[in-house]
């Protein structure tokens, strides 16, 4: 009796050993953390099919530290408690030693506590809402824009557009509010009246009771905040109501293509705030990767509206490789070190992480290139000043 | 004033498809006693059912509208023969049950088949609004409100001007009897689900081509159907038209001038309100549905 308990033990002590043995070995897992179902589905599947190609082309080119990366994606459905949820399961059950993810501000939040209590690092690729890297998690590195270098961007423009009165339209939750504190603010200290601050939930459909009461306004423009699927609605009502003003969206998840396709005539006129320009690859700051992605994105049939979002899937796994190259080593610890090592040539300018956030906990944050662009007749081209 | 008035308008049209809702599931709930968790699924069937119509076989609007509403009424048959009937005699929690699963079913589907990307169906209306003094309107929502209404009163004349509406209402108020009278209530069962089923999948092929079609817009409007049939009283139709009306005006209102970011919440005050002074809903159960 004796005998067999200490050879079953043995036993199962030997096939952990080998488990983990074998996952340590094989590949190099990213966990990837995006909304692919509920109300941002489209843009985090755009995100995620831009990092499937940088992936293939990091793993085409023999990989990271003669390893292949592997993708680990799960979706987090929208929704912060099931983001905090989906960085659990990768980290303790799919062993991930760093993350990619989650779209949106609320989502991002929701997972940094995890990334502390597990110390992995995450790369922040979309979400924009100041918080995300002044909270003092030094495992959060974000190559996506805060709302308040967008807002600095935009401060120029503001002036020569010649705005006086700005309302605000913004949806509901961290980034929305985030962005909208962070652009009043910039454009009061430029002059700039700001009058209504209105709020949608970020699964309303029916926005006609904030557009009525925006109409009924006397502000000249109207900074709205909010993803593609709500901006195509949101045009196709205010055209309903015959609400015509200057319309300027921010956080780069617009997919302006895309509002074209689906929102038709009612966009005309719109500007939007992106942080990448896919009509004119020869004018990103690195034209030769951005004309290689754009390609490959048409090669695979995906639909080409949602480059605008998709790269920063891309360059997001193309930071982590070169984080995990950088720190030498496949374990969370030198991953972390190795992000502060990076220096890439993304497509909307160099990746380099800036200390950001409290001394001692300071969270990376790498500042990217901002460009408006305006809906004219279904065309999107730069905005002239 | 302008303003009030615009918000008057908007919470009408928004009242006449909640309405729809609200009908289609308490019709279910007064006759057959099941608490129909599919409805929020069918609502979605609906608007795929006329994306489908619209976009993939490229028929007219005004065509690929009545066949969205047949496929709810037959989806809505196939749900009643192939699992409500089986479970006629088991108790309401095993139907629950079964009905919550039934919806989820619906819903991944939807999610496996066409993705979770939202898609968008066009319309022959023009994009310019109808003006009226200081109210705008669009084309689309005003026939979406007409045919809503048109809707409402055609379930309220089969209920009340019909054989098919008399047996139904027999069996509402006491289907043994009803049976011994020669009603074949298996057959009302059926036909209650598939119309309440033909209503849910109507207000989604109406309000897809409004805003947008995605696998979960059911939730949000399932939770309302809930609350409208709550607010209205269980089994009562012109309950379930008001309850539609008031929820829509409540939202429509408290977004315009208590907090627009609190919109999707104000109709659930009103129903908190409601049950604390009158829990049997505004109008309470009616003896006879109609």
């Amino acid at each position: 009796m004796q005998m067999t308990r200490r050879t079953t033990l043995a036993a199962m002590a030997f096939a952990l050993m080998c488990s983990t043995a074998f996952a340590a070995d094989d590949t190099i897992k990213i966990g990837v953390n995006e909304p692919l179902t509920g109300a941002f589905a489209a843009s985090g599947t755009y995100v995620t099919n831009g990092a499937k190609i940088a992936a293939d082309e990091i793993n085409a080119k023999g990989g990271v530290l003669g390893k292949k990366i592997e993708l680990v994606i799960e979706d987090n459905k929208s929704n912060p408690t099931e983001a905090a949820a989906v960085a659990e399961k990768l980290i303790t059950s799919d062993k991930v030693p760093v993350m990619m993810g989650a779209w949106g501000s609320s989502l991002t939040l929701a997972t940094m506590p995890k990334l502390e209590e597990y110390s992995v690092p995450m790369l922040v690729e979309t979400s924009s809402s100041g918080k995300i890297t002044t909270q003092g998690n030094p495992y959060v590195f974000r190559i996506a824009p805060p709302s308040a270098v967008e807002a600095e961007a935009f401060g120029p423009i503001a002036a020569k557009l010649g705005i006086k009165k700005v309302d605000f339209l913004v949806i509901n939750n961290d980034w929305g509010r985030g962005a909208a504190a962070d652009f009043s603010k910039l454009l009061k200290s430029k002059g700039v009246e700001v009058g209504l601050m209105e709020t949608m939930d970020q699964s309303s459909q029916d926005m006609s009771a904030q557009l009525a009461k925006l109409k009924a306004s006397d502000a000249d423009t109207i900074m709205i905040t909010a993803a593609v699927d709500q901006l195509t609605l949101l045009f196709k009502q205010m055209a309903a109501l015959g609400l015509k003003k200057r319309i300027i969206t921010t956080g780069g998840s617009q997919n302006p293509d895309q509002i074209v396709a689906q929102a038709g005539a009612t966009a005309n006129g719109t500007m939007h705030l992106v942080t990448f320009a896919p009509w004119w690859p020869e004018k990103s700051p690195n034209p030769q990767a951005a004309e290689y992605f754009i390609n490959e994105w048409k090669k695979r049939g995906y639909d080409f509206a949602g480059t605008t979002e998709s790269f920063r899937g891309y360059d997001g796994i193309r930071t982590i490789a070169a984080a995990i190259q950088a720190g030498g080593a496949t374990d969370p610890a030198s991953i972390v070190k190795g992000f502060w090592k990076v220096d890439l040539k993304g497509l909307n300018g160099p990746i380099k992480f800036e200390k950001a956030g409290p001394a001692g906990k300071e969270s990376g944050q790498s500042k990217p290139e901002v460009y408006l662009i305006e809906i004219s007749e279904g065309k999107i081209s730069p905005v002239k000043l | 004033m302008d303003q009030f008035l615009q918000h008057i308008v908007n919470a009408s049209v928004l009242g006449g498809t909640y309405a729809l809702l609200g009908i289609g599931l308490t019709l279910i709930f007064g006759i057959m006693n099941v608490v129909n968790f599919t409805h929020g699924a069918i609502y979605t069937f609906g608007a795929y059912a006329m994306y489908l119509a619209a976009v993939a076989l490229g028929l007219n609007f005004f065509v690929a509208l009545p066949v969205a509403v047949v496929a709810g009424l037959i989806m809505g048959a196939i749900i009643e023969f192939a699992l409500l009937r089986p479970l006629r005699r088991s108790d309401i929690d095993t139907t629950m049950l079964v009905m919550i699963g039934t919806g989820i079913i619906l819903q991944s589907g939807t999610l496996w088949i066409f993705g979770g990307v939202a898609k968008a169906v066009p319309t022959p209306f023009p994009t310019e609004p109808l003006v009226i003094g200081p109210v705008s309107l669009s084309y689309v929502r005003l026939f979406v409100f007409f045919a809503a209404l048109a809707l409402i009163v055609l379930t309220y004349f089969t209920i009340n001007g019909t054989k098919l509406g008399r047996a139904m209402r027999a069996t509402f108020q006491d289907h043994d009897t009803a049976a011994l009278m020669g009603v074949n209530v298996s057959l009302i069962y059926t036909a209650t689900f598939a119309i309440g089923s033909a209503l849910a999948a109507a207000a989604g092929a109406l309000l897809g081509p409004v805003y947008v079609v995605f696998p979960q817009m059911g939730d949000l409007a399932a939770v309302k159907a809930f609350a409208i049939v709550i607010l209205g009283g269980l089994g009562s139709i012109s309950g379930a038209t008001i309850g539609g009306f008031i929820l829509a005006f409540a939202e429509e209102i408290g977004a315009g001038y208590i907090s627009s970011g609190y919109r999707d919440a104000m109709g659930f005050l009103i129903i908190i309100a409601v049950l604390l002074v009158k829990p049997t809903g505004l109008f309470a159960r009616a003896e006879r549905i109609g």
